[in-house]
Protein backbone atom coordinates (compact mmCIF):
# COMPACT_ATOMS: atom_id res chain seq x y z
CA UNK A 1 0.00 0.00 0.00
CA UNK A 2 0.49 3.81 -0.29
CA UNK A 3 3.07 5.09 2.83
CA UNK A 4 2.90 8.62 1.76
CA UNK A 5 1.95 10.37 4.88
CA UNK A 6 -1.19 11.87 4.98
CA UNK A 7 -4.05 13.10 7.45
CA UNK A 8 -6.52 10.95 7.44
CA UNK A 9 -10.73 11.36 7.95
CA UNK A 10 -12.41 9.82 10.44
CA UNK A 11 -16.09 10.59 10.83
CA UNK A 12 -17.20 9.42 14.09
CA UNK A 13 -20.62 9.12 15.30
CA UNK A 14 -20.58 9.55 19.23
CA UNK A 15 -23.14 8.35 21.28
CA UNK A 16 -25.41 11.43 23.09
CA UNK A 17 -25.10 9.84 26.22
CA UNK A 18 -21.20 8.08 26.45
CA UNK A 19 -19.06 8.57 24.38
CA UNK A 20 -19.94 12.69 23.14
CA UNK A 21 -19.41 13.23 26.60
CA UNK A 22 -16.43 11.73 26.79
CA UNK A 23 -15.17 13.23 23.79
CA UNK A 24 -16.44 16.48 25.67
CA UNK A 25 -14.23 15.60 28.28
CA UNK A 26 -11.18 14.97 26.89
CA UNK A 27 -11.51 18.34 25.18
CA UNK A 28 -12.16 19.65 29.51
CA UNK A 29 -9.73 17.60 30.70
CA UNK A 30 -7.10 19.30 27.61
CA UNK A 31 -6.05 15.65 26.79
CA UNK A 32 -4.04 15.71 23.45
CA UNK A 33 -5.41 13.01 20.81
CA UNK A 34 -4.56 13.25 17.06
CA UNK A 35 -7.05 16.03 15.07
CA UNK A 36 -8.45 13.09 12.43
CA UNK A 37 -12.23 12.62 13.57
CA UNK A 38 -15.44 14.79 12.59
CA UNK A 39 -17.60 13.87 15.64
CA UNK A 40 -21.25 13.40 14.49
CA UNK A 41 -24.01 13.02 17.28
CA UNK A 42 -26.32 10.61 17.76
CA UNK A 43 -28.69 9.71 20.06
CA UNK A 44 -27.65 6.28 20.32
CA UNK A 45 -24.99 3.65 18.08
CA UNK A 46 -28.46 2.04 17.18
CA UNK A 47 -29.42 5.29 15.52
CA UNK A 48 -26.23 4.45 13.23
CA UNK A 49 -27.58 3.06 9.95
CA UNK A 50 -25.24 0.83 7.83
CA UNK A 51 -25.99 3.64 4.90
CA UNK A 52 -23.97 6.33 6.95
CA UNK A 53 -21.38 4.27 7.72
CA UNK A 54 -20.95 3.58 3.95
CA UNK A 55 -21.77 7.23 3.22
CA UNK A 56 -18.64 8.23 4.77
CA UNK A 57 -16.62 5.63 2.98
CA UNK A 58 -18.07 6.76 -0.33
CA UNK A 59 -18.01 10.63 0.15
CA UNK A 60 -14.15 10.56 1.35
CA UNK A 61 -14.05 9.50 4.98
CA UNK A 62 -10.92 7.19 5.22
CA UNK A 63 -12.64 5.82 8.25
CA UNK A 64 -15.50 5.43 10.40
CA UNK A 65 -15.49 5.36 14.42
CA UNK A 66 -18.40 4.31 16.11
CA UNK A 67 -18.67 5.21 19.65
CA UNK A 68 -21.63 3.98 22.53
CA UNK A 69 -22.33 2.83 26.20
CA UNK A 70 -20.84 -0.55 27.00
CA UNK A 71 -23.03 -3.12 26.16
CA UNK A 72 -25.50 -3.20 29.35
CA UNK A 73 -25.61 0.34 29.82
CA UNK A 74 -27.52 1.63 26.73
CA UNK A 75 -29.87 4.28 27.48
CA UNK A 76 -32.37 2.66 24.96
CA UNK A 77 -31.83 -0.71 26.55
CA UNK A 78 -29.68 -2.87 23.78
CA UNK A 79 -29.37 -0.23 21.22
CA UNK A 80 -25.78 -1.08 21.12
CA UNK A 81 -26.19 -4.47 20.86
CA UNK A 82 -28.18 -3.66 17.54
CA UNK A 83 -25.18 -1.91 16.36
CA UNK A 84 -22.93 -4.54 17.03
CA UNK A 85 -25.00 -7.04 15.10
CA UNK A 86 -24.81 -4.21 12.22
CA UNK A 87 -21.22 -3.88 12.15
CA UNK A 88 -20.37 -7.25 12.47
CA UNK A 89 -22.25 -8.01 9.23
CA UNK A 90 -21.37 -4.37 7.49
CA UNK A 91 -17.99 -5.37 8.05
CA UNK A 92 -18.47 -8.59 6.63
CA UNK A 93 -20.03 -7.03 3.59
CA UNK A 94 -17.37 -4.31 3.08
CA UNK A 95 -14.39 -6.57 3.35
CA UNK A 96 -15.87 -8.34 0.05
CA UNK A 97 -15.61 -4.70 -1.56
CA UNK A 98 -11.96 -4.04 -0.58
CA UNK A 99 -12.29 -2.07 2.04
CA UNK A 100 -10.01 -3.22 5.12
CA UNK A 101 -12.11 -4.50 8.46
CA UNK A 102 -10.14 -1.71 9.97
CA UNK A 103 -11.59 1.37 8.22
CA UNK A 104 -14.83 1.05 10.46
CA UNK A 105 -14.51 0.24 13.92
CA UNK A 106 -16.91 -0.10 17.16
CA UNK A 107 -15.55 1.51 20.17
CA UNK A 108 -17.40 1.25 24.05
CA UNK A 109 -16.70 4.35 25.92
CA UNK A 110 -18.02 5.63 28.74
CA UNK A 111 -19.06 9.41 29.70
CA UNK A 112 -15.91 9.25 32.00
CA UNK A 113 -13.80 7.42 29.64
CA UNK A 114 -12.22 10.53 28.04
CA UNK A 115 -8.99 8.30 27.51
CA UNK A 116 -10.52 5.45 25.87
CA UNK A 117 -11.92 7.19 23.42
CA UNK A 118 -8.81 9.38 22.80
CA UNK A 119 -6.67 6.15 22.49
CA UNK A 120 -9.13 4.81 20.22
CA UNK A 121 -9.04 7.78 17.80
CA UNK A 122 -5.00 7.87 18.25
CA UNK A 123 -5.12 3.90 17.37
CA UNK A 124 -7.37 3.76 14.12
CA UNK A 125 -5.38 7.59 12.65
CA UNK A 126 -2.43 5.05 12.91
CA UNK A 127 -4.05 2.33 11.10
CA UNK A 128 -5.70 4.63 8.64
CA UNK A 129 -1.85 5.82 8.04
CA UNK A 130 -0.52 2.29 7.03
CA UNK A 131 -3.39 1.40 5.28
CA UNK A 132 -3.02 4.40 2.95
CA UNK A 133 -6.03 6.70 1.95
CA UNK A 134 -9.61 5.39 0.74
CA UNK A 135 -10.60 8.09 -1.88
CA UNK A 136 -13.67 5.78 -3.23
CA UNK A 137 -14.31 8.64 -5.21
CA UNK A 138 -11.45 9.47 -7.14
CA UNK A 139 -10.08 5.44 -7.21
CA UNK A 140 -13.13 3.42 -7.53
CA UNK A 141 -16.39 5.78 -9.31
CA UNK A 142 -14.13 7.63 -11.06
CA UNK A 143 -15.27 6.23 -14.83
CA UNK A 144 -16.45 3.00 -16.08
CA UNK A 145 -13.05 1.66 -16.98
CA UNK A 146 -12.89 1.34 -20.49
CA UNK A 147 -9.42 2.23 -20.90
CA UNK A 148 -8.41 0.22 -18.43
CA UNK A 149 -11.12 -2.73 -19.15
CA UNK A 150 -8.95 -2.84 -22.84
CA UNK A 151 -5.43 -2.44 -21.10
CA UNK A 152 -6.25 -5.54 -19.13
CA UNK A 153 -7.24 -7.56 -21.18
CA UNK A 154 -4.34 -7.34 -23.11
CA UNK A 155 -2.28 -8.16 -20.14
CA UNK A 156 -4.50 -10.99 -18.96
CA UNK A 157 -3.25 -12.55 -22.65
CA UNK A 158 0.38 -11.44 -22.26
CA UNK A 159 0.46 -13.19 -18.75
CA UNK A 160 -1.79 -15.95 -20.23
CA UNK A 161 1.10 -16.76 -23.04
CA UNK A 162 3.93 -16.04 -20.53
CA UNK A 163 2.83 -18.73 -18.44
CA UNK A 164 2.58 -21.25 -21.24
CA UNK A 165 6.01 -20.11 -22.48
CA UNK A 166 7.41 -21.30 -18.51
CA UNK A 167 5.67 -24.49 -19.10
CA UNK A 168 6.70 -25.32 -21.80
CA UNK A 169 10.56 -24.83 -21.36
CA UNK A 170 9.99 -26.87 -18.65
CA UNK B 1 -31.93 17.24 -40.24
CA UNK B 2 -35.38 15.26 -40.95
CA UNK B 3 -34.94 12.60 -43.73
CA UNK B 4 -38.60 11.94 -45.03
CA UNK B 5 -37.49 8.22 -46.28
CA UNK B 6 -35.98 7.42 -43.31
CA UNK B 7 -38.37 8.49 -40.52
CA UNK B 8 -40.83 7.00 -38.32
CA UNK B 9 -44.26 6.39 -41.04
CA UNK B 10 -46.68 9.20 -40.48
CA UNK B 11 -49.43 7.29 -39.82
CA UNK B 12 -50.58 9.40 -36.35
CA UNK B 13 -49.99 6.59 -33.87
CA UNK B 14 -47.58 7.34 -31.23
CA UNK B 15 -44.03 5.23 -31.54
CA UNK B 16 -42.82 2.74 -29.57
CA UNK B 17 -39.18 1.44 -29.27
CA UNK B 18 -38.28 -1.41 -27.50
CA UNK B 19 -34.05 -2.18 -26.48
CA UNK B 20 -32.40 -4.62 -25.03
CA UNK B 21 -28.63 -3.68 -24.07
CA UNK B 22 -26.60 -6.30 -21.74
CA UNK B 23 -29.55 -8.26 -20.49
CA UNK B 24 -30.90 -11.62 -20.29
CA UNK B 25 -34.00 -11.67 -22.88
CA UNK B 26 -36.16 -12.17 -19.93
CA UNK B 27 -37.90 -8.73 -20.41
CA UNK B 28 -38.55 -9.26 -24.13
CA UNK B 29 -40.67 -12.35 -23.02
CA UNK B 30 -42.39 -10.61 -19.92
CA UNK B 31 -43.29 -7.70 -22.50
CA UNK B 32 -45.03 -11.06 -24.73
CA UNK B 33 -46.62 -12.51 -21.73
CA UNK B 34 -48.99 -9.75 -21.21
CA UNK B 35 -50.87 -11.96 -23.71
CA UNK B 36 -53.24 -11.20 -26.64
CA UNK B 37 -52.90 -7.64 -25.00
CA UNK B 38 -49.63 -7.56 -27.40
CA UNK B 39 -52.38 -6.84 -30.01
CA UNK B 40 -53.80 -4.14 -28.64
CA UNK B 41 -50.14 -2.24 -28.19
CA UNK B 42 -49.23 -3.27 -31.55
CA UNK B 43 -52.95 -1.37 -32.37
CA UNK B 44 -52.18 1.46 -30.19
CA UNK B 45 -48.64 2.41 -31.30
CA UNK B 46 -46.60 1.92 -34.35
CA UNK B 47 -43.29 0.24 -33.54
CA UNK B 48 -40.09 1.95 -34.71
CA UNK B 49 -37.54 -0.39 -33.44
CA UNK B 50 -37.47 -3.24 -31.50
CA UNK B 51 -34.35 -6.01 -32.58
CA UNK B 52 -35.57 -8.57 -30.71
CA UNK B 53 -38.74 -9.08 -32.73
CA UNK B 54 -38.38 -7.22 -35.87
CA UNK B 55 -36.06 -6.09 -38.52
CA UNK B 56 -34.54 -2.97 -37.81
CA UNK B 57 -31.25 -1.47 -38.11
CA UNK B 58 -29.38 0.96 -35.64
CA UNK B 59 -29.03 3.08 -38.90
CA UNK B 60 -32.89 3.42 -38.93
CA UNK B 61 -32.64 4.78 -35.79
CA UNK B 62 -29.98 7.20 -36.32
CA UNK B 63 -31.45 8.54 -39.13
CA UNK B 64 -34.93 9.09 -37.06
CA UNK B 65 -36.18 12.91 -35.90
CA UNK B 66 -34.78 13.78 -32.74
CA UNK B 67 -37.68 13.07 -29.66
CA UNK B 68 -39.38 11.39 -32.49
CA UNK B 69 -40.04 8.05 -30.54
CA UNK B 70 -42.38 8.91 -27.95
CA UNK B 71 -41.87 6.01 -25.50
CA UNK B 72 -38.83 3.97 -25.20
CA UNK B 73 -38.71 0.49 -23.70
CA UNK B 74 -35.10 -0.03 -22.81
CA UNK B 75 -34.08 -3.02 -21.03
CA UNK B 76 -30.32 -4.52 -20.17
CA UNK B 77 -27.64 -2.75 -18.15
CA UNK B 78 -25.12 -0.75 -19.80
CA UNK B 79 -22.18 -3.22 -19.73
CA UNK B 80 -20.25 -2.45 -22.92
CA UNK B 81 -19.36 0.75 -25.21
CA UNK B 82 -22.37 -0.45 -27.61
CA UNK B 83 -24.93 -0.56 -25.16
CA UNK B 84 -23.63 2.97 -23.71
CA UNK B 85 -24.07 4.24 -27.55
CA UNK B 86 -27.44 3.00 -28.34
CA UNK B 87 -28.45 4.86 -24.60
CA UNK B 88 -27.11 8.21 -25.54
CA UNK B 89 -29.08 7.75 -29.23
CA UNK B 90 -31.94 6.22 -27.70
CA UNK B 91 -32.44 8.88 -25.35
CA UNK B 92 -31.62 11.61 -27.79
CA UNK B 93 -34.70 10.03 -30.16
CA UNK B 94 -37.45 9.47 -27.74
CA UNK B 95 -39.23 11.63 -25.61
CA UNK B 96 -39.82 9.25 -22.88
CA UNK B 97 -37.61 6.74 -21.89
CA UNK B 98 -37.84 4.17 -19.42
CA UNK B 99 -35.48 1.94 -17.48
CA UNK B 100 -37.48 -1.37 -18.28
CA UNK B 101 -36.44 -4.06 -15.84
CA UNK B 102 -33.70 -4.44 -13.11
CA UNK B 103 -30.82 -4.51 -15.49
CA UNK B 104 -31.70 -0.82 -16.67
CA UNK B 105 -32.65 0.08 -13.33
CA UNK B 106 -30.26 -0.89 -11.20
CA UNK B 107 -27.45 -3.28 -13.20
CA UNK B 108 -29.29 -6.25 -12.07
CA UNK B 109 -27.21 -9.72 -12.10
CA UNK B 110 -25.15 -8.31 -15.07
CA UNK B 111 -24.20 -5.37 -12.39
CA UNK B 112 -23.01 -8.35 -9.65
CA UNK B 113 -19.54 -8.66 -12.07
CA UNK B 114 -18.89 -5.32 -10.89
CA UNK B 115 -17.86 -7.37 -7.91
CA UNK B 116 -14.72 -8.34 -10.10
CA UNK B 117 -13.36 -7.05 -12.69
CA UNK B 118 -13.28 -7.38 -16.42
CA UNK B 119 -10.00 -8.65 -16.72
CA UNK B 120 -10.98 -11.07 -13.92
CA UNK B 121 -13.60 -11.99 -15.77
CA UNK B 122 -12.06 -12.57 -19.24
CA UNK B 123 -9.76 -14.84 -17.35
CA UNK B 124 -13.13 -16.83 -16.02
CA UNK B 125 -14.65 -17.36 -19.06
CA UNK B 126 -11.50 -17.66 -21.94
CA UNK B 127 -8.68 -19.14 -19.64
CA UNK B 128 -9.67 -20.89 -16.65
CA UNK B 129 -12.82 -22.22 -18.07
CA UNK B 130 -12.91 -26.39 -17.58
CA UNK B 131 -14.32 -26.53 -21.43
CA UNK B 132 -12.22 -24.22 -22.65
CA UNK B 133 -8.63 -25.32 -24.34
CA UNK B 134 -7.44 -21.97 -25.61
CA UNK B 135 -3.69 -22.54 -26.11
CA UNK B 136 -3.24 -18.69 -28.19
CA UNK B 137 -4.75 -17.34 -25.49
CA UNK B 138 -6.92 -15.67 -27.53
CA UNK B 139 -9.11 -12.74 -25.56
CA UNK B 140 -11.84 -10.52 -27.22
CA UNK B 141 -9.76 -7.55 -28.60
CA UNK B 142 -11.52 -4.56 -29.65
CA UNK B 143 -9.80 -4.22 -32.47
CA UNK B 144 -8.28 -7.21 -34.97
CA UNK B 145 -6.49 -6.81 -38.25
CA UNK B 146 -7.63 -9.25 -40.80
CA UNK B 147 -6.49 -9.06 -44.54
CA UNK B 148 -9.61 -7.10 -45.44
CA UNK B 149 -8.98 -4.46 -43.10
CA UNK B 150 -9.30 -3.45 -39.44
CA UNK B 151 -12.77 -4.94 -37.59
CA UNK B 152 -14.32 -3.12 -34.11
CA UNK B 153 -15.96 -4.84 -31.80
CA UNK B 154 -17.39 -2.84 -28.71
CA UNK B 155 -15.32 -2.47 -25.68
CA UNK B 156 -16.12 -4.40 -22.53
CA UNK B 157 -16.14 -1.84 -19.63
CA UNK B 158 -14.35 -2.86 -16.15
CA UNK B 159 -17.89 -1.41 -14.47
CA UNK B 160 -21.64 -2.26 -15.16
CA UNK B 161 -23.91 0.55 -15.23
CA UNK B 162 -27.15 1.17 -15.19
CA UNK B 163 -28.88 3.11 -17.05
CA UNK B 164 -29.81 6.42 -15.42
CA UNK B 165 -26.15 6.02 -14.63
CA UNK B 166 -25.80 6.97 -18.36
CA UNK B 167 -28.66 9.19 -19.61
CA UNK B 168 -31.64 10.96 -17.61
CA UNK B 169 -35.06 8.64 -17.90
CA UNK B 170 -38.76 9.46 -17.35
CA UNK B 171 -39.59 6.38 -15.36
CA UNK B 172 -38.94 2.99 -14.34
CA UNK B 173 -40.68 0.16 -13.91
CA UNK B 174 -38.69 -2.56 -11.15
CA UNK B 175 -38.70 -6.66 -11.59
CA UNK B 176 -36.14 -9.15 -13.13
CA UNK B 177 -38.03 -8.95 -15.01
CA UNK B 178 -41.24 -6.88 -14.80
CA UNK B 179 -44.60 -8.68 -14.11
CA UNK B 180 -46.88 -8.99 -17.32
CA UNK B 181 -49.83 -7.18 -15.38
CA UNK B 182 -47.83 -4.25 -14.34
CA UNK B 183 -46.76 -3.87 -17.57
CA UNK B 184 -50.00 -3.72 -19.21
CA UNK B 185 -51.19 -1.23 -16.53
CA UNK B 186 -48.88 0.96 -17.51
CA UNK B 187 -49.04 0.91 -20.92
CA UNK B 188 -52.48 0.62 -20.95
CA UNK B 189 -52.56 4.17 -18.72
CA UNK B 190 -50.08 5.42 -21.96
CA UNK B 191 -52.57 4.29 -24.44
CA UNK B 192 -55.49 5.79 -23.20
CA UNK B 193 -53.77 9.29 -21.67
CA UNK B 194 -54.08 8.76 -17.95
CA UNK B 195 -52.22 11.05 -16.06
CA UNK B 196 -48.68 10.20 -15.44
CA UNK B 197 -46.56 10.88 -12.32
CA UNK B 198 -44.33 13.70 -12.77
CA UNK B 199 -40.71 12.40 -14.21
CA UNK B 200 -37.60 11.98 -12.65
CA UNK B 201 -36.13 8.75 -12.62
CA UNK B 202 -39.72 7.97 -11.36
CA UNK B 203 -40.94 4.33 -10.33
CA UNK B 204 -44.25 3.12 -11.91
CA UNK B 205 -45.64 -0.26 -12.28
CA UNK B 206 -45.10 -1.78 -8.55
CA UNK B 207 -46.01 -0.85 -5.06
CA UNK B 208 -44.86 1.75 -2.62
CA UNK B 209 -44.64 -0.58 -0.11
CA UNK B 210 -42.29 -3.59 0.86
CA UNK B 211 -42.96 -7.44 -0.62
CA UNK B 212 -43.87 -8.14 2.82
CA UNK B 213 -47.11 -6.27 3.01
CA UNK B 214 -48.43 -8.52 -0.60
CA UNK B 215 -46.89 -11.37 1.00
CA UNK B 216 -49.91 -14.05 2.35
CA UNK B 217 -47.34 -16.14 5.01
CA UNK B 218 -47.98 -15.49 8.37
CA UNK B 219 -45.63 -12.97 10.64
CA UNK B 220 -44.76 -13.22 14.14
CA UNK B 221 -41.87 -11.52 16.08
CA UNK B 222 -38.95 -12.88 14.24
CA UNK B 223 -36.51 -13.99 16.70
CA UNK B 224 -33.42 -15.75 14.07
CA UNK B 225 -30.67 -17.58 15.88
CA UNK B 226 -28.81 -18.28 12.39
CA UNK B 227 -29.34 -18.27 9.03
CA UNK B 228 -29.52 -21.26 6.36
CA UNK B 229 -29.03 -21.57 3.31
CA UNK B 230 -32.43 -22.87 0.86
CA UNK B 231 -31.18 -26.45 0.62
CA UNK B 232 -30.16 -26.93 4.30
CA UNK B 233 -34.06 -26.94 5.63
CA UNK B 234 -37.35 -27.63 4.53
CA UNK B 235 -39.40 -24.30 5.28
CA UNK B 236 -42.84 -25.26 7.40
CA UNK B 237 -45.26 -24.14 5.05
CA UNK B 238 -47.40 -20.71 5.64
CA UNK B 239 -45.07 -19.41 8.04
CA UNK B 240 -43.04 -16.06 7.13
CA UNK B 241 -39.49 -17.88 5.70
CA UNK B 242 -37.43 -15.15 7.35
CA UNK B 243 -38.31 -16.12 11.05
CA UNK B 244 -37.29 -19.59 9.88
CA UNK B 245 -33.30 -18.52 8.85
CA UNK B 246 -34.21 -17.59 5.18
CA UNK B 247 -32.59 -14.93 3.78
CA UNK B 248 -35.85 -13.35 2.50
CA UNK B 249 -35.03 -9.63 1.58
CA UNK B 250 -39.05 -8.77 1.22
CA UNK B 251 -38.20 -6.74 3.91
CA UNK B 252 -35.75 -4.43 1.90
CA UNK B 253 -37.76 -5.14 -1.14
CA UNK B 254 -40.22 -2.96 -3.10
CA UNK B 255 -43.21 -4.58 -3.50
CA UNK B 256 -45.26 -5.23 -6.72
CA UNK B 257 -44.72 -8.68 -7.53
CA UNK B 258 -47.52 -9.74 -5.67
CA UNK B 259 -44.87 -11.67 -3.51
CA UNK B 260 -44.19 -14.24 -6.12
CA UNK B 261 -41.70 -15.77 -4.80
CA UNK B 262 -42.20 -16.15 -0.70
CA UNK B 263 -45.78 -17.81 -2.09
CA UNK B 264 -43.88 -20.31 -3.14
CA UNK B 265 -42.04 -21.51 -0.88
CA UNK B 266 -38.97 -19.10 -2.44
CA UNK B 267 -37.40 -16.63 -0.39
CA UNK B 268 -37.59 -13.06 -2.23
CA UNK B 269 -34.28 -12.41 -3.75
CA UNK B 270 -35.09 -8.25 -4.05
CA UNK B 271 -35.64 -8.04 -7.75
CA UNK B 272 -38.16 -5.45 -7.75
CA UNK B 273 -35.11 -3.10 -5.53
CA UNK B 274 -35.56 -0.98 -3.43
CA UNK B 275 -38.11 0.53 -1.52
CA UNK B 276 -38.74 4.64 -1.61
CA UNK B 277 -36.40 6.65 0.76
CA UNK B 278 -33.77 3.98 0.88
CA UNK B 279 -30.17 4.73 -0.83
CA UNK B 280 -29.10 1.14 -0.53
CA UNK B 281 -30.85 -1.65 -0.23
CA UNK B 282 -27.94 -3.88 1.22
CA UNK B 283 -27.59 -1.07 4.00
CA UNK B 284 -31.09 -1.25 4.47
CA UNK B 285 -31.04 -5.12 4.41
CA UNK B 286 -28.54 -5.57 6.90
CA UNK B 287 -30.56 -2.78 9.53
CA UNK B 288 -33.33 -4.84 8.74
CA UNK B 289 -31.33 -7.89 9.93
CA UNK B 290 -30.04 -6.86 12.98
CA UNK B 291 -33.31 -6.58 14.70
CA UNK B 292 -34.23 -9.94 14.05
CA UNK B 293 -31.52 -11.85 14.87
CA UNK B 294 -31.66 -12.10 18.11
CA UNK B 295 -27.96 -13.16 19.17
CA UNK B 296 -26.80 -10.94 22.09
CA UNK B 297 -28.01 -9.51 25.44
CA UNK B 298 -26.90 -6.42 27.42
CA UNK B 299 -25.88 -8.33 30.67
CA UNK B 300 -23.75 -10.44 28.51
CA UNK B 301 -20.00 -10.52 28.34
CA UNK B 302 -18.26 -8.11 25.73
CA UNK B 303 -16.21 -10.76 24.32
CA UNK B 304 -18.82 -13.38 24.56
CA UNK B 305 -21.28 -10.88 22.92
CA UNK B 306 -18.91 -9.79 19.90
CA UNK B 307 -17.96 -13.95 19.44
CA UNK B 308 -22.07 -15.07 19.66
CA UNK B 309 -23.18 -12.59 17.28
CA UNK B 310 -20.36 -13.23 15.10
CA UNK B 311 -21.10 -17.15 14.79
CA UNK B 312 -24.63 -15.54 13.71
CA UNK B 313 -23.66 -13.22 11.22
CA UNK B 314 -21.41 -15.99 9.68
CA UNK B 315 -23.72 -18.05 8.84
CA UNK B 316 -24.79 -15.43 6.07
CA UNK B 317 -22.80 -17.00 2.76
CA UNK B 318 -21.47 -13.82 0.42
CA UNK B 319 -23.80 -10.91 2.10
CA UNK B 320 -22.85 -8.46 -0.92
CA UNK B 321 -23.61 -11.29 -3.17
CA UNK B 322 -27.02 -11.55 -1.23
CA UNK B 323 -27.63 -8.17 -0.35
CA UNK B 324 -26.83 -6.68 -3.81
CA UNK B 325 -28.41 -9.33 -5.95
CA UNK B 326 -30.13 -6.85 -8.26
CA UNK B 327 -29.01 -3.26 -7.20
CA UNK B 328 -25.15 -4.02 -6.77
CA UNK B 329 -25.07 -1.24 -9.72
CA UNK B 330 -26.98 1.29 -8.10
CA UNK B 331 -24.97 0.40 -4.81
CA UNK B 332 -23.69 3.57 -3.33
CA UNK B 333 -20.09 1.56 -3.21
CA UNK B 334 -21.16 1.20 -7.23
CA UNK B 335 -18.42 -2.07 -7.06
CA UNK B 336 -14.96 -3.23 -5.55
CA UNK B 337 -12.32 -1.78 -5.25
CA UNK B 338 -9.73 -3.78 -7.76
CA UNK B 339 -5.84 -2.81 -7.35
CA UNK B 340 -4.31 -1.56 -10.64
CA UNK B 341 -3.42 -5.40 -12.30
CA UNK B 342 -7.55 -5.28 -12.17
CA UNK B 343 -6.95 -7.79 -9.51
CA UNK B 344 -9.66 -7.50 -6.85
CA UNK B 345 -8.05 -6.58 -3.14
CA UNK B 346 -9.27 -8.44 -0.19
CA UNK B 347 -11.19 -10.62 -2.04
CA UNK B 348 -12.91 -11.44 1.81
CA UNK B 349 -13.22 -14.52 3.89
CA UNK B 350 -14.27 -18.04 1.99
CA UNK B 351 -17.54 -15.92 1.76
CA UNK B 352 -16.77 -14.11 -0.82
S1 LIG C 1 -34.13 -7.53 -15.65
FE1 LIG C 1 -34.03 -9.75 -15.41
S2 LIG C 1 -35.38 -10.52 -17.04
FE2 LIG C 1 -34.87 -8.38 -17.56
S3 LIG C 1 -33.07 -8.53 -18.89
FE3 LIG C 1 -32.34 -8.24 -16.78
S4 LIG C 1 -31.93 -10.32 -16.05
FE4 LIG C 1 -33.26 -10.50 -17.84
S1 LIG D 1 -41.50 -14.52 3.86
FE1 LIG D 1 -40.26 -12.79 3.19
S2 LIG D 1 -41.71 -11.47 2.12
FE2 LIG D 1 -42.93 -12.88 3.37
S3 LIG D 1 -43.25 -11.79 5.29
FE3 LIG D 1 -41.42 -13.06 5.57
S4 LIG D 1 -39.72 -11.69 5.05
FE4 LIG D 1 -41.57 -10.75 4.24
S1 LIG E 1 -40.74 -11.93 -4.42
FE1 LIG E 1 -38.87 -10.71 -4.58
S2 LIG E 1 -37.52 -11.83 -5.99
FE2 LIG E 1 -39.61 -12.67 -6.20
S3 LIG E 1 -40.51 -11.53 -7.92
FE3 LIG E 1 -41.05 -10.44 -6.04
S4 LIG E 1 -39.47 -8.88 -5.72
FE4 LIG E 1 -38.70 -10.37 -7.22
S1 LIG F 1 -27.54 5.14 24.33
FE1 LIG F 1 -25.36 5.02 24.12
S2 LIG F 1 -25.25 3.32 22.76
FE2 LIG F 1 -27.41 3.37 23.09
Amino acid sequence: MTSEPYTPVIVGFLCNWCSYRAADLAGTARLTYAPTMRPIRVMCTARVEPQFVIKALREGADGVLIAGCHPGECHYVEGNIKALRRYTLLKQMLRQFGIEEERVQIVWAAASESKVLADAVDQMTLTLQALGPLRWRQTVLNGHGAEQAVRESADVRRAALAAQEVEGER
Amino acid sequence: MTNKETSPAGNGKPKLAIYWAASCGGCEIAILNIGDKILAVDEAFEIVFWPCAADFKYEDVRNYPDHSIDLCLFNGAIRSSENEEMAHLLRQKSKVLVAFGSCAQEGCIPGLSNLTSASDTFRAIYMDNPSIDNPAATLPQTVTTVPEGELHIPVFYNTVRSLDQVVPVEYVIPGCPPEPPQIWAVLEAIVTGAPLPAPGSTVIGASHLAVCHECPLEKHEKTIERFYRPYEITPEPGLCLLEQGLMCMGIATRGGCGALCPRVGMRCEGCYGLLDGVEDQGANMISAIASVVNVGKPGDDEAELERRIGVAMDSIVDPAGTFYRFNMAHSLLHRVKTGNNGDVQNRGSETA
